[in-house]
C-alpha cells in the first residue's frame, strides 16, 4: 500500500534525533490517531541549517517526518513555512488516502518549530 | 516467510485440499438433485455434518452450514431476535466481541433494542456476577465469545451460559477462535447457539457453521430454497463443506499434540521477548488463554511501524494500533481492558499455528528486539527531556 519512496524513508529515516541547543522546537500531536512528532531546527540568519525529528507514529508518519526535514534544509524560514502536507506527500510519490492525515503532522511540525524560533527571537 | 498471524487465517492443510479437489469437477452435483451425482454430493456434506456434530457433542440436525463465522454470528443474533422480539427487547453482549457481533448489536440498537455491553476486568475476563446483574425480565439473548481473537483470553462460558439457562434466555457463543483449538462440547458449555469458521483451523475460507440447539427458535436470514432445514437457503458450497469436514477430522485426531507443540513455541517466544526487551508487557499473561496467542505491548513505539519492520524481515503479524485499523481507532479490546490509547497504540499480536517451527521463533527473537530498539530511537518518548 505504500510507495517505494515512503518505504525507503521509513526504513532509513533521514535526520533522526535531537539537535543540541536548537533554535526552534515544535511538538505536535495528531488528533486523529494520537501520534506525536517533535521537530528540531538549527537556524542561522533565517535559513534552516539543520533539521531533525523524533516521531511516534505509523510508517507514513515516520516517512513524512523524514521527508519534511529533507525538504526544509537549506530553505529560508519563509520558504519552509509554505510547505504544505500535500507537498510532503507528493515528494514521497503519494500516500494512501487513509494516511494523508499523517502528513499533516509534518507540516504542522515545521510550522510549530519556526513559530518557536520567531518567538524566541522576539524575546531576545 | 514466517507466518505468525494464525488468528487472522490459517493455510489449508494439504489433506483438506486433497479432500476438496474431487468436488470441483467430478463430484460436482447439486446436493438438492435426486439423481446419483446429486446424492453423492449430498452424502458428502451430510458426512461433514455428522463429523462436526460428533466433534462438538451435538446432533447432526443441529448443524447449519454458513458462508463463514461472520454469517454464522449474524444469523445467530438476528435470527434469534427476529424469532423472539415479541418476548422482550433487551440484549446482552460484551465490549470485547469481534466486529461481526458488535456491529450487529450496534445496528439493533438503532432499530430500538436495548443492548448492554458487559465490561471486562484488566485481564480481559468477564465476570458472571456482572452478567447476572444485567439480566432483566425483558432479556431475550446473550452473546459472549468463547475466546478473544486479540488477547486469546478464554471466557467462562459454562458459568455465563448457566445463568442464561436458569432464566430460559438464549445464549450464543462465538467460537471462531476456539473451534479446532480446544475441545468443545456444547452440552457441557450449555449454549444454545455456537458459531465457527473453517479457515481458522486449516480449512478453506468462505465456510463455517452455526450450531443451533434443537428447539431453539431461529428465523432464517437468507431465504430461498429448502436447504439446511429451511434455516439457511442457498446451494451448499460442497467442496468447502467437505474441506471443513476434513479439517475437523484432522483436528479431532491431532489437536492435543499440536497444542503442546505450539504452546511450547509461544512460551519460548514470550519468555525470550520479555527477557531481551525492556518495558514490554504480555497482555493477560496470567489469565486462561489460548495456547497460540501472544499480545505484546511495547512502550513508546507504534504498532504499524513494528509490523512493517517485521514484514521487511519476512515476519507477518498484526497490530491493534489505531494506525493499522482503517478506522484509525485503536483496538476496542485493549481499551475495554482499561489500557489507555497510547499503550494500545504499541500492540503487536503474534498468533502461532501448527506449521511454525522453533527456528522461526528464534528468528523472531533475533530480529524483533533490534526493531524495537531502532523505533525507540526515532520515538520522542522514553527520553526524559521532551516529556
Ligand atoms: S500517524 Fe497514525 S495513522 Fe499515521
Amino acid at each position: 500500500m505504500y510507495s517505494e519512496k515512503v518505504l525507503d524513508h521509513f526504513r532509513n529515516p533521514r535526520n533522526v534525533g535531537k539537535i543540541e541547543n536548537p533554535d526552534g522546537v515544535g511538538k505536535v500531536g495528531n488528533p486523529v490517531c494520537g501520534d506525536v512528532m517533535v521537530m528540531y531546527l538549527k537556524i542561522k540568519e533565517d535559513v534552516i541549517e539543520d533539521a531533525r525529528f523524533e516521531t511516534f507514529g505509523c510508517g507514513a508518519a515516520i516517512a513524512t517526518s523524514s521527508m519534511a526535514t529533507e525538504l526544509i534544509k537549506g530553505k529560508t524560514i519563509e520558504e519552509a513555512r509554505q510547505i504544505s502536507n500535500n507537498a510532503v506527500a507528493e515528494a514521497l510519490d503519494g500516500l494512501p488516502p487513509v494516511k494523508m492525515h499523517c502528513s499533516v503532522l509534518a507540516e504542522e511540525g515545521i510550522k510549530a518549530a519556526i513559530e518557536d524560533y520567531l518567538q524566541k527571537k522576539k524575546e531576545q | 516467510m514466517i507466518y505468525l498471524d494464525y488468528n487472522a487465517t490459517t493455510p489449508c492443510d494439504k489433506r483438506v485440499v486433497e479432500a476438496m479437489l474431487p468436488f470441483f469437477q467430478e463430484k460436482f452435483g447439486n446436493p438438492s438433485s435426486l439423481y446419483y451425482l446429486g446424492q453423492e454430493a449430498k452424502n458428502a456434506i451430510e458426512e461433514t455434518r455428522e463429523r462436526i456434530a460428533r466433534f462438538i457433542g451435538a446432533r447432526k440436525e443441529e448443524i447449519i452450514f454458513t458462508s463463514g463465522g461472520t454469517e454464522a454470528n449474524n444469523l445467530a443474533i438476528r435470527g434469534t431476535i427476529e424469532a423472539l422480539k415479541k418476548k422482550g427487547n433487551h440484549l446482552i453482549t460484551s465490549s470485547i466481541e469481534h466486529h461481526s457481533v458488535l456491529k450487529v448489536f450496534q445496528s439493533l440498537e438503532k432499530e430500538g433494542f436495548e443492548v448492554t455491553y458487559l465490561p471486562v476486568n484488566d485481564a480481559g475476563q468477564l465476570d458472571p456476577d456482572t452478567l447476572q446483574k444485567s439480566i432483566r425480565p425483558s432479556t431475550i439473548l446473550i452473546s459472549i465469545m468463547q475466546a478473544n481473537n486479540e488477547t486469546g483470553v478464554i471466557e467462562p462460558i459454562k458459568e455465563l451460559a448457566s445463568l442464561a439457562q436458569t432464566k430460559g434466555i438464549v445464549f450464543h457463543t462465538d467460537a471462531v477462535q476456539t473451534m479446532g483449538k480446544i475441545p468443545i462440547k456444547v452440552k457441557d458449555l450449555g449454549v444454545s447457539l455456537l458459531s465457527a469458521s473453517a479457515h481458522k483451523f486449516y480449512g478453506p475460507k468462505g465456510i463455517g457453521f452455526l450450531y443451533l440447539r434443537k428447539g431453539t427458535p431461529l428465523s432464517p436470514q437468507i431465504r430461498g430454497g429448502e436447504h439446511e432445514r429451511r434455516k439457511r437457503a442457498g446451494t451448499e458450497n460442497v467442496p468447502a463443506i467437505v474441506g471443513m469436514g476434513k479439517a475437523t477430522e484432522i483436528a479431532a485426531g491431532e489437536m492435543e499434540a499440536e497444542t503442546k507443540k505450539v504452546e511450547t513455541l509461544r512460551n519460548t517466544l514470550e519468555e525470550g521477548l520479555l527477557s531481551t526487551i525492556p518495558e514490554i508487557e504480555v497482555v493477560s499473561q496470567k489469565a486462561p488463554r489460548l495456547f497460540n496467542t501472544s499480545l505484546i505491548l511495547v512502550k513508546d513505539v507504534e504498532g504499524e511501524s513494528m509490523l512493517l519492520n517485521l514484514d521487511f524481515e519476512g515476519i507477518e503479524v498484526s497490530s491493534g494500533s489505531a494506525c493499522t485499523s482503517g478506522s484509525l481507532e485503536p483496538s476496542h479490546v485493549l481499551l475495554a481492558c482499561g489500557y489507555p490509547h497510547e499503550i494500545a497504540h504499541g500492540s503487536i499480536r503474534f498468533s502461532l499455528g501448527k506449521f511454525n517451527t522453533a527456528e522461526e521463533i528464534n528468528q523472531v527473537l533475533e530480529v524483533f528486539p533490534k526493531i524495537v530498539e531502532k523505533l525507540r530511537k526515532i520515538s520522542p518518548f522514553g527520553k526524559s527531556e521532551v516529556h
